[in-house]
Order: C-alpha cells, then sequence, then structure tokens
C-alpha cells in the first residue's frame, strides 16, 4: 500500500503521524488517572505503528507517472476487510448483549461488560465500524468509476479510511471505560468528535476533488447520495456534538444544549443519522451495485430526482417524532409527525425504483444470491420506511415509543436494508477489487443469504410480539379503572422473545463469519491474467449507464 | 424543473450547496425557536441546580448508560401519570447538559424516582437487582461500593458546566469536593456549608450507609434520590388543575 504512496507523499504521511504522535504524547501526559490518559497511549501506539509502516516502504520505487489511467482502489480493498472485521466484532456484541437481557448475571462483576456499557460498542460498531467503513471503500469505487476520474493523490483517500478507523477504535474502548456524552449514536467524547470532524473534511475534500477532475459531465445519482451523506453528517455530527470538555486532561465534557433543546437537537441529529448515514450513503451503494450487477440501466432519472431531494429536505423535519408527548412544544411534535408521513413518498419512490430496474432481469434474482442480497434490501427499505412513517404517527407512538417495537423497527431496516444492501455490495465488488473471476463460492453466498433472512425475520418478529405486549400491558386498565399490570410484569412476559432476538442475531452473525470466510477465500484464489483484469480509464463501460439514465 | 436539475448536476459545487441549503430548513424552523421564544421553558422560581455530589452521581448514571434502558421523561398519557407521577415539565431538565429523557424502557422511568424508595432499598438493589426484584434483568453494580469517588476534578465540572450556562456560583465551584463530602456525611461540619448553598431541603444522609467513606454508590444515590424533586412545580401543576382535568386532557390526546 505504501508503495502506492509518492515520495511527498510517504513524507507528508510521516509528518502527519509525527503529529499524531504528540497529540497522543500530549493526551497520556495530561490525561494521568483518567481515560482520556489511556487514550493518549493509543493514539500514540497508533501513530508510532503507522511511523514504522510507511518507514517499511518507504524507499520502495514510486508508483507509474501515467498513473491517472488507472484507479486507486488500495482504500476500497482495505475498508472492505476493515468493514467485515468490525461487522463481526459489533454483530457478536450484539449477541452478547442480547442474551444479557435474557440471563442478565454474565457481566464477572466487571463494570466493562454492563449492559449499559456494551451497548454503545454494539452501535457504533456496526453502524460507525460496518456501515462507515463499507460506505467509504464503496464510496471511493463508485465516484472514481462514474466520474471515471481517479482519486486526487494516495494519500488523502488513506488517511480518511485509516483516521475513521482510528476514530471507531476510541469510540468502543471508550464506551468500556465509561467514556460517552449519553448521546444515542454521538456517544463519543470531544477528542474523538474533533477527530472525526478533521477525517471527515478531508473525506469531503477528497470527494469534491475527485468530481472536479471527472470526465463525466453530469454526476451520477449514486454520488449524489454520497455527497448527501457526506455534507449532511458533518452538519449533524458538528452540531449536536458542541461540548465544553473539563479540562485538557479529562474526557468529560458538558453539552452546550440543555433540557427540551438538547432534547430537540440530539433527535435532528439521532433521526438524520438514520436518514444520511444508514439511508443516503446505501441509497448511493444501490444505484450503483444493483444498475450493475443487474446489467440493466436504472428504471427511472426522474424518480431518483425526485427521491433524492424529498428525502433531503423531508428527513431534516422528521427527528421530532422521537419526542411526541414529552415536554417538547407539540408544534414541534406536529412538524415531526407531518413529515415523517410524507417522507414515505421519496423512500417508496426510491425502493420501486430500484426493484423495477430489475425488470428483464428477475431470472437473475433466483439464481444470483448477490443480487438477491440487494433485491431483498430495497423490499426491507420499504418496508422499514412505511413502519417509519406508520411509528411516527402520534397516537401509534404513543403505544410504540419506549417498548422493543422501536428496536424491531430499527433492526428491520438495520439488518434487512442496511446489511443486506452491504453484504450485495461487498459480494458485487470484492472479485472486481481483488481481479478474480467470481467470489470463491456462490453456494457460500447463498447459505449466508438465507441465514441472514432467516435472522432478520426472527429478530424482527420477537420485537414486534415483545414491544406491542409490553405497550398494551402498560397502559392496560382493570375493571377498577386502576392500572391492570406493575412494569416487572411486563418483563417477565420478554423472556421469550428476548432468547428469540438473540437466536435471530445469531444466526445474522454467522452469516457475515461464512462471508469473511468466502472473502477471505476468494482473496485467496489466483488472480485473472493481467491483460483481462486491466481497466483503463477511458473506456470503461460504466458510465454508460448513468449517461443513459439521465438523458 | 427536470430541465434545471439537469443542469445542476453538472455542478459539483452548486450540487453541494444545494445540498446545504436543503438539508437546513428543517433543522432551522425546529430547533432555533426553542431558543428564542420563551414559553418553551417554564419559569419556575424554585428550580435548584445539582450538588456537586449529585453531579458526580449523575456523570456516574452516564457513564454507565443506565440511561439506555431507563428513560426521565413521563409522556402526558394517563396511565404514565398514574404510573409514574405528574408528566416531566421542560423546566426540570434546564440544568441537564445533556439532557437524559432515554429513548427506552427496558426498566421503568426513573424520572420521579426520587424519595420513593429508601437509600437502604436503593443500594441493595444496585449492589444486586434480583436480590429485591427477582425478574429484574438489570445488572449488578457491586462495585460502586468499593469504588472511592473522586472529588478533585468537582469544581473542574462545576466550571465547565458553569461554562455552557447552569448558574453555579465562585462559592459553589470553591467548595465543591467538600460540599461532596459533606452532603455523604451529616455528622462532618462541612455538612452545614450544603445546606447553605443549595437549600434547606437538599438530602444530606450517607447514601450507601457508611459515613466515614465517600463512595460513587453515595453518588448515584443521592442523584436518584433527587431525581423529581430538584423542583415542586410539576407536582403543583397537577394539584391545582385538579386531577380529573389532567386525566380528560390525555385521554382526549390518547386514542
Amino acid at each position: 500500500m505504501i508503495e502506492q504512496l509518492t515520495k511527498n507523499e510517504r513524507q507528508l504521511a510521516v509528518v502527519i503521524l509525527l503529529a499524531i504522535t504528540i497529540c497522543g504524547m500530549a493526551f497520556a501526559g495530561a490525561g494521568q488517572g483518567d481515560p482520556v490518559g489511556v487514550h493518549g497511549f493509543l493514539i500514540m501506539a497508533a501513530g508510532i505503528a503507522g511511523i514504522f509502516w510507511v518507514i517499511s516502504g518507504y524507499f520502495s520505487p514510486e508508483p507509474p507517472a501515467d498513473r491517472s489511467d488507472s484507479y486507486y482502489d488500495d482504500p476500497s480493498r482495505a475498508g472492505i476487510l476493515f468493514a467485515m472485521a468490525w461487522a463481526v466484532a459489533g454483530m457478536f456484541v450484539g449477541v452478547w448483549i442480547a442474551l444479557l437481557l435474557a440471563y442478565p448475571d454474565f457481566t464477572f462483576d466487571a463494570a466493562w461488560a454492563s449492559f449499559g456499557r456494551l451497548r454503545p460498542v454494539h452501535t457504533s460498531g456496526v453502524i460507525f465500524g460496518f456501515g462507515g467503513n463499507a460506505l467509504i471503500a464503496t464510496s471511493f469505487y463508485v465516484m472514481q468509476r462514474t466520474s471515471r476520474a481517479r482519486l486526487p493523490g494516495q494519500l488523502g483517500p488513506l488517511f480518511v479510511l485509516y483516521g475513521y478507523n482510528l476514530f471507531c477504535v476510541l469510540a468502543a474502548t471508550g464506551y468500556l471505560m465509561g467514556v460517552t456524552q449519553s448521546k444515542e449514536y454521538a456517544e463519543p467524547e470531544w477528542y474523538a468528535d474533533l477527530w472525526l470532524t478533521i477525517v471527515w473534511v478531508t473525506y469531503l475534500i477528497v470527494y469534491l476533488l475527485t468530481l472536479a477532475r471527472r470526465k463525466e459531465p453530469h454526476i451520477y445519482v449514486a454520488n449524489w447520495y454520497y455527497l448527501a451523506f457526506v455534507v449532511v453528517v458533518a452538519m449533524l455530527h458538528i452540531i449536536n456534538n458542541l461540548a465544553v470538555p473539563v479540562s485538557f486532561g479529562s474526557a468529560k465534557s458538558y453539552s452546550l444544549f440543555s433540557g427540551v433543546q438538547d432534547a430537540m437537537t440530539q433527535w435532528w441529529y439521532g433521526h438524520n443519522a438514520v436518514a444520511f448515514f444508514l439511508t443516503a450513503g446505501f441509497l448511493g451503494m444501490m444505484y450503483y451495485y444493483l444498475p450493475k450487477r443487474a446489467g440493466r440501466p436504472l428504471f427511472s432519472y426522474r424518480m431518483s430526482i425526485i427521491s433524492f431531494w424529498g428525502i433531503t429536505f423531508l428527513y431534516m423535519w422528521a427527528g421530532s417524532h422521537h419526542l411526541h408527548y414529552t415536554a417538547l412544544p407539540q408544534w414541534v411534535q406536529t412538524l415531526g409527525m407531518t413529515f415523517s408521513v410524507m417522507l414515505i413518498v421519496p423512500s417508496w419512490a426510491a425502493a420501486a425504483n430500484a426493484l423495477l430496474t430489475l425488470n428483464g432481469a428477475w431470472h437473475k434474482v433466483r439464481t444470483d444470491a448477490t443480487l438477491r442480497f440487494m433485491m431483498m434490501a430495497a423490499v426491507f427499505y420499504g418496508l422499514t420506511t412505511f413502519e417509519g412513517s406508520f411509528l411516527a404517527i402520534r397516537s401509534v407512538n404513543a403505544l410504540s415509543h419506549y417498548t422493543d417495537w422501536t428496536v424491531g423497527h430499527v433492526h428491520a431496516g438495520a439488518l434487512g436494508w442496511v446489511a443486506l444492501i452491504t453484504f450485495g455490495s461487498i459480494y458485487a465488488s470484492v472479485p472486481w477489487l481483488w481481479k478474480r473471476p467470481a467470489m470463491y463460492s456462490a453456494r457460500l453466498v447463498e447459505v449466508h443469504f438465507w441465514l441472514a433472512i432467516a435472522g432478520t425475520v426472527i429478530y424482527v418478529l420477537a420485537m414486534w410480539n415483545s414491544g406491542i405486549i409490553q405497550g398494551l400491558m402498560w397502559r392496560t386498565y382493570n375493571a377498577n379503572g386502576t392500572l391492570a399490570y406493575s412494569f416487572i410484569d411486563s418483563l417477565v412476559e420478554m423472556h421469550p422473545y428476548y432468547v428469540a432476538r438473540a437466536f435471530g442475531g445469531l444466526l445474522f452473525l454467522i452469516g457475515a463469519l461464512v462471508g469473511c470466510y468466502n472473502i477471505w477465500m476468494t482473496i485467496r484464489t489466483a488472480p485473472l491474467p493481467a491483460e483481462a483484469a486491466l481497466e483503463p480509464v477511458g473506456d470503461f463501460p460504466e458510465p454508460a449507464a448513468a449517461r443513459q439514465a439521465a438523458e | 424543473m427536470f430541465g434545471f436539475h439537469y443542469k445542476l448536476e453538472r455542478k459539483a459545487i452548486g450540487f453541494t450547496l444545494a445540498i446545504i441549503g436543503v438539508a437546513s430548513i428543517g433543522g432551522l424552523v425546529e430547533i432555533a425557536p426553542l431558543f428564542t421564544i420563551h414559553q418553551t421553558v417554564e419559569e419556575v422560581p424554585d428550580m435548584r441546580v445539582y450538588t456537586p455530589l449529585e453531579l458526580a452521581g449523575r456523570n456516574i448514571y452516564v457513564r454507565e448508560g443506565c440511561y439506555a434502558c431507563h428513560s426521565q421523561m413521563i409522556r402526558t398519557l394517563r396511565d404514565e401519570v398514574e404510573r409514574y407521577g405528574p408528566y416531566s415539565l421542560a423546566v426540570e431538565s434546564k440544568y441537564d447538559h445533556p439532557m437524559l429523557w432515554g429513548s427506552k424502557r427496558t426498566g421503568p422511568d426513573l424520572a420521579r424516582i426520587g424519595g420513593k424508595y429508601s437509600d437502604e432499598w436503593q443500594v441493595a438493589h444496585l449492589v444486586s437487582p434480583r436480590s429485591v426484584v427477582p425478574p429484574s434483568v438489570m445488572p449488578n453494580y457491586a462495585w460502586l461500593l468499593r469504588n472511592d469517588l473522586r472529588t478533585n476534578d468537582l469544581a473542574g465540572n462545576l466550571k465547565a458546566m458553569r461554562a455552557v450556562g447552569v448558574p453555579y456560583t465562585d462559592e459553589m465551584i470553591a467548595n465543591a469536593a467538600n460540599d461532596a463530602l459533606g452532603q455523604a456525611n451529616p455528622d462532618d461540619p462541612l455538612a452545614a456549608g450544603v445546606t447553605k448553598r443549595y437549600g434547606e431541603a437538599t438530602n444530606v444522609r450517607a447514601f450507601d450507609g457508611v459515613p466515614t467513606r465517600l463512595t460513587e454508590m453515595d453518588a448515584l444515590v443521592a442523584y436518584l434520590q433527587i431525581l423529581g424533586r430538584l423542583t415542586e412545580a410539576p407536582y403543583k401543576i397537577v394539584a391545582s388543575e385538579a386531577a380529573p382535568a389532567v386525566k380528560a386532557q390525555s385521554e382526549a390526546k390518547s386514542p
């Protein structure tokens, strides 16, 4: 990987890594007796390891000068491997904490092993570790192909990928030590947030510079979504994480906002993390890999315009549906509900656009599990967005809020939509990226597909049941006009569903492990002969689909 | 419209700016007025700030991720008001940076848990939840009794809270560590300073049962015992509106 860097980039890399090491030293020194000190050592270790890595390849020959005729795929390859590693880690912790709710004594009397500390390791591990790495890896791949331009330099994309993974490691290890802001899906503390801001701005610059070099006049739909993902996540991240740290040597900070304003800012962030991280980014993936794998042009260019701007505009209003019947002023709740219901239009337009693209290729869905992953992802996307609009209605929310129904809804989206489209895209791109004729085993892709579907369905059904039972028990009155059940009565009823949920999650995890094995074996098979694997920029076929779609 | 888009999608910077513009509107309309419309947060004279010990307890609550399973927001629904107490007011989390309203009730809501159970019950429950509530799925927090509470950073914590708008005085900041010691040890001369600065109604007790040692358990129980008791306003609203009116209101809203 280092041999792909130019001499200047290698020098710059050493400078950046030195700066990271010095920052780590400063935190390690100032944060003695505080978790931030431990993170200081970790940052320092990452910097030093990076320096050794760069030095190990420092004297290898420079990359060829005519490299702009080829694409730069090192970060995409590494990103896919990172994504699979985080998938296994994050889903493993997910199964673990699911079991903790059924069998609560497996905490070894240790703080780090309790549900409250492990839960964000699971959520951040799968959302940011698995999802984020998959988005970075595929976005670099897709933007080069659809722009017919190489990434601007080699160091920037590598910095984005490795810097992002450093953030993920800081986040996950921080939670185990109790470092958290308590803002859901924005738990990492101030220093990790600052680091992510630097990484993310670099990501945006890399993206815009690549677009500036493009040879295609039009920017393809997939890139609109990736761009919205990068830009809006930056906005959300910066505003929701505004905070005052206790000191340089303390991991603790206090959010700039409090109470009702903080609640609204948090759920504006929280819901749009779903919208722009877990939806927009993955729609970008879908708009490229699904037509490509199906060998069909995108069904409708106009529908994709409507769904793109609909999603970008409407989602930003929807966050307040997390706060129905709370101390948030009712007019904000009503706006949130209204816009959430309207969201069904662009969401279903996107799902329909994907499914209609398969017209003429449905026979492939039957035999090709990779394409079937993508097809089912679009189906789950449609189902989950329908459910989302439904749950946002105030009177429905009265029952569903605070219950497992929400958890089931999130996992219908996270497993059924996000993970399926990601696995489909990864299975499509691994042979392309490593220049192999195909995946090592098509049967194992098939096995993974059915494990993933079975796991998702069991999980979601269990949580629908438990959530609706909870919601109903909490509001059931007896003939005397008093509450019929104590809280603990409702908890006792949850046990079988919590066991079923853990089983569903376990199936999904096993599927991911099968995927890892398959990818590993694919990389180990012999590559295609060099001439067959050559991808000259000039006559690369993909942008044709974009042009057709644009016309 | 599609013709315009056909041109827009040829400009990377223009497209990016369009995304920023379109995506900003929702937040501007929904969030910005919450800072300017003064009815958003009720004006309540008796609302007090957390003592250093309670704040330390709150930070432990955050650190352990208690918010993942416990909400602190009672909605304006009849069954919630009857189960947990008067519905939550915005003012009650006015000094909560960040708020801990939560989003999931694997365990019950805690917005009004303060004073409902004795300190002894809270300690026993935290050490081993299943010893007092057999079907509970809450983890054991026995180590809270073993961990000494860190007090040397409390002044810094109060200062940071003041920087984000909580009205801590210089005196409160200067005495933060001593006030934490005093609040958990009523026989200590330092205890007098706590009630002087934070009001006569402040709980001054050996929360974990051992007055001579200040543990994380002291802090967390002190925090749990003040939840819902920083102001009496929510209870007065229920009393003045008269209970049937509140019920009728919530019934009208719920299906």
